[in-house]
């Protein structure tokens, strides 16, 4: 029997959790920026410490948040642009178990200390073997749905899934490479790695800069190129600008990591070429932004009063904004001002919060109703309010965190005229306080907004009613 | 510098980056496109999907194509002028090594006369040279505050500098030696050598007794003869020695803690106090310049009327302390 409806039960059940999970990730970013305001807040007690706790925020915003967004839109949009139902249901099902284990598992492995101590990618080798299980189970759904899609071509959206889903795999399995020493008659729990020195380094950097590549830029692309179309009502304004950017955006990205090494026991060479393909990388990340920018043409006005619209804009703004700063930061010259400074802070949030959770938000805005039945959520008032709160909290905190990067470089590099340091480290940290509370009000903005959007998502679903007969309607024939 | 284990690496890294440049720019190039008139509507893409979803095919945009040209411009006149291309140096011949030391050449040039200039005085007679303290102290900042404190009152392990406790002798001389050689201060495990717990905790006990400390009289009498062990280091009246770094046990001044539970810690796991050997790092005249600022921050002391001559000085110095 021909399969009439869409799969809209996983869609639902990452939805929420991508809810939740930020609101978990984002206090716990709240808590640590609370904690370099007031150091001891929580001294003495090892699991709430800062050196705990900042792998555990950056792990539960990027895959538990970012990662389990993308499983939500990735799921609803293959199955509605290949105009099917799911591939292996029951996969899709054990992906959504898996990845909230993971989840849960990086958050007391890293609150209880166990950690490889390589950026991103924190967790212990069991919790790797999973992450790598189930992300093989989503590549067998995704393609398999795309495989089966009854659409002659293939959406935009679904390459940018399709890059993103197969290049993770590379990236995790080739960085987490790693001995366990239970073999050796140790802990379960600890690992090392499979490099050693800078090699391990390039091998990291390559695997933490793609993840950013592709985790956070090519699968929110994705995502962009789905919800803008439809949430604005207008075709996308170039075929032929998607692909050139497509293909020059994945292709250069692999070549960007090196750009975290400057001055450092990397040699020069891969150094320089880490520079040079983070400058190529500007027009490719710029071209998914004005593909975007530019459907809107003719639906502006939509502008005003639609806050989903706001979000989604808005984001692709933060998106311009720091591919720009990217490439830049990557020249060596400014990187010697940049690098191990707030800037690079600053950096990361105006791409984390600005472009990866506005996006992910004003999506999720759009596909709650749709998944309980409704026309809209409960109050779109509060969507706008959502919306004020949340851009008002990313440029507080993105603009403390760009002032103090720039004067704590200037002041570490500032010397006497006997060459001499002028200030010590800590009178530079000292001159870091006011910045640390503004950015700790941007970040509390932004996390408020959160649970704004919590609660709006509890009222929708309680006023609504899950979908479980969505019709696959025809494709059209052209 | 070749970091290349053979020629090969080095050509298999330069025609790929070239190619993979060469590569992006035909692409982008082959993408090129009649711009559209003015008026005129693009194309709408045949395709449909999920109802509404359509593709214009505009023209790439043309300043988003110039941008494009001018980084992979730029990218090609960089691997041209600097390394990159595997062990192909660059026009410039430009390297990171290169850069540091005609930098660390330019900075000896200028920065060294200020400082040699003081390297003839005493170290008493610099202390009291207000542009010298101020020299000092911003070295002192940069380089010592990391464990002995921006106001150098130390930490737990970390000498307080500021008093006139001294673990290795406080004259000018001898904290010159401190700051150039660096200084491993070694108390040996010794809770076997004890019997155990209990003789650890008698001569902990005792231990606190020489200074006058609250303690178990019953437990520091037994402790007293065991204290012979430690006699060798810390002399029998506990006052400990200098030439050693064996710290006086009779005054209040702990540098791992005066409670019961840290002396019983100290005994039974013994320390390791590390002071990282200064002088090839910063050169003879800033580490004199250093002595002098540490010299200067209260604790300074007196030569020692023979230095040369280990017994006299051991005697001399806990007399200080004492008197705190």
């Amino acid at each position: 029997m021909e399969v009439t409806t869409y799969n809209y039960k996983i869609v639902r059940q990452f939805a929420l959790m991508t809810v939740v999970w930020g609101i978990v990730g984002m206090l716990v970013g709240v808590l640590i920026a609370t904690q370099l305001v007031l150091p001891d807040l929580t001294h003495g007690i090892s699991w709430l410490s800062y050196g705990r706790l900042r792998p555990l925020h950056t792990n539960a915003v990027i895959f538990g948040f970012g990662g389990t967004a993308m499983f939500t839109v990735v799921y609803y949009v293959v199955q509605r642009t290949c105009h099917v139902r799911l591939y292996a249901e029951k996969l899709a099902s054990f992906t959504f178990w898996g990845w909230q284990a993971v989840i849960v598992l990086a958050a007391l492995t890293l609150v209880s200390g166990h950690t490889t101590s390589k950026e991103y990618a924190e967790l212990e080798w069991p919790i790797d073997v999973l992450i790598a299980v189930v992300w093989v189970a989503f590549a067998v759904v995704f393609f398999g749905t795309v495989i089966k899609r009854k659409t002659p071509h293939i959406y935009v959206a679904n390459w940018f899934f399709g890059a993103y889903i197969l290049t993770v795999a590379l990236l995790h399995i080739v960085n987490s490479a790693e001995l366990p020493i239970a073999f050796f008659g140790g802990s379960w729990w600890k690992s090392y790695s499979a490099y050693a020195g800078v090699q391990d380094a390039m091998v990291q950097w390559w695997y933490g800069h793609n993840a950013v590549g592709f985790f956070l830029t090519t699968a929110f692309l994705g995502m962009m190129y789905y919800f803008i179309p439809k949430q604005a009502g207008r075709p996308i304004y170039s075929y032929r600008l998607s692909i050139v950017h497509f293909w020059a955006l994945n292709f250069t990205y692999m070549w960007a990591g090196p750009h975290h090494l400057q001055y450092s026991a990397l040699p020069d060479w891969a150094q320089s070429l880490g520079m040079v393909f983070s400058l190529v990388l500007l027009a490719p990340s710029w071209g998914g932004r004005m593909n975007g920018i530019m459907t809107l043409s003719g639906a502006w006005h939509k502008l005003r009063t639609d806050p989903i619209l706001k979000f989604l804009v808005t984001a692709l703004s933060f998106y311009g904004m720091s591919t720009f700063e990217g490439p830049m930061m990557s020249i060596k010259t400014v990187n010697a001002l940049s690098h191990y400074t707030e800037w690079t802070i600053g950096h990361v949030h105006s791409g984390a919060l600005g472009w990866v959770a506005m996006i992910s938000i004003g999506s999720l805005y759009y596909l709650i109703p749709r998944l309980f039945g409704r026309e809209e959520m409960y109050s779109m008032k509060l969507v706008t309010t959502h919306f004020w709160i949340a851009t008002i909290g990313v440029v507080l905190y993105i603009a403390a965190m760009w002032i103090a990067g720039v004067a704590q470089g200037l002041m570490w590099r500032a010397s006497n005229p006997d060459g001499t340091l002028t200030y010590g480290f800590a009178q530079v940290l000292n001159q870091m306080y006011p910045f640390y509370t503004i950015r700790l009000l941007g970040g509390l903005l932004f996390f408020s907004g959160m649970l704004l959007m919590a609660w709006n998502v509890w009222k929708t679903i309680r006023v609504g009613k899950a979908v479980d007969d969505a019709p696959i309607p025809a494709p059209a024939r052209a | 510098m070749n970091e290349f284990t053979s020629g090969f690496w080095s050509w298999y890294i330069t025609i790929i980056t070239v190619l993979s440049l060469a590569g992006v720019a035909l692409f982008l190039a082959s993408q090129r496109t009649r711009r559209l008139a003015p008026g005129e509507k693009a194309e709408e893409m045949a395709h449909k999907w999920d109802g509404d979803l359509v593709e214009l095919n505009n023209p790439l945009p043309s300043w988003w194509v110039k941008l494009f040209w001018i980084t992979l411009i730029f990218s090609a006149v960089y691997l041209v002028l600097y390394p990159g291309l595997g062990s192909f140096k660059g026009v410039l011949g430009w390297t990171s090594w290169g850069q540091y030391d005609t930098e660390m050449t330019e900075a000896k040039a200028k920065y060294d006369p200020i400082f040699n200039k003081f390297l003839g005085q005493p170290v008493e007679q610099i202390a009291a040279d207000p542009e010298a303290r101020e020299m000092g102290q911003r070295l002192f900042l940069t380089y010592c505050a990391q464990c002995h404190g921006s106001d150098a009152h130390g930490a737990k392990g970390f000498p307080n500098l500021t008093d006139k406790d001294w673990l290795y002798g406080g004259d000018g001389g001898t904290i010159q030696a401190s700051i150039a050689n660096g200084r491993a201060g070694m108390m040996p495990q010794l809770a076997e050598a004890l019997g155990g717990a209990e003789g650890v905790k008698q001569v902990a006990n005792y231990v606190l007794s020489l200074s006058g400390s609250p303690h178990d009289a019953r437990l520091a009498a037994a402790g007293k003869e065991k204290f012979m062990l430690c006699a060798a280091c810390h002399m029998p009246d506990g006052t400990g020695n200098q030439t050693i770094g064996a710290p006086n046990l009779t005054d209040k001044t702990w540098l791992y803690g005066g409670s019961e539970a840290s002396i019983i810690e100290t005994i039974s796991k013994g320390r390791n106090g590390q002071m990282p050997a200064q002088l090839q790092a910063l050169g003879e005249a800033k580490v004199h310049l250093l002595a002098a600022y540490v010299y200067g921050l209260g604790g300074g002391m007196p030569k020692p009327a023979a230095p040369e001559a280990a017994a006299p000085a051991a005697e001399q110095a806990p007399a200080a302390p004492m008197t705190q």
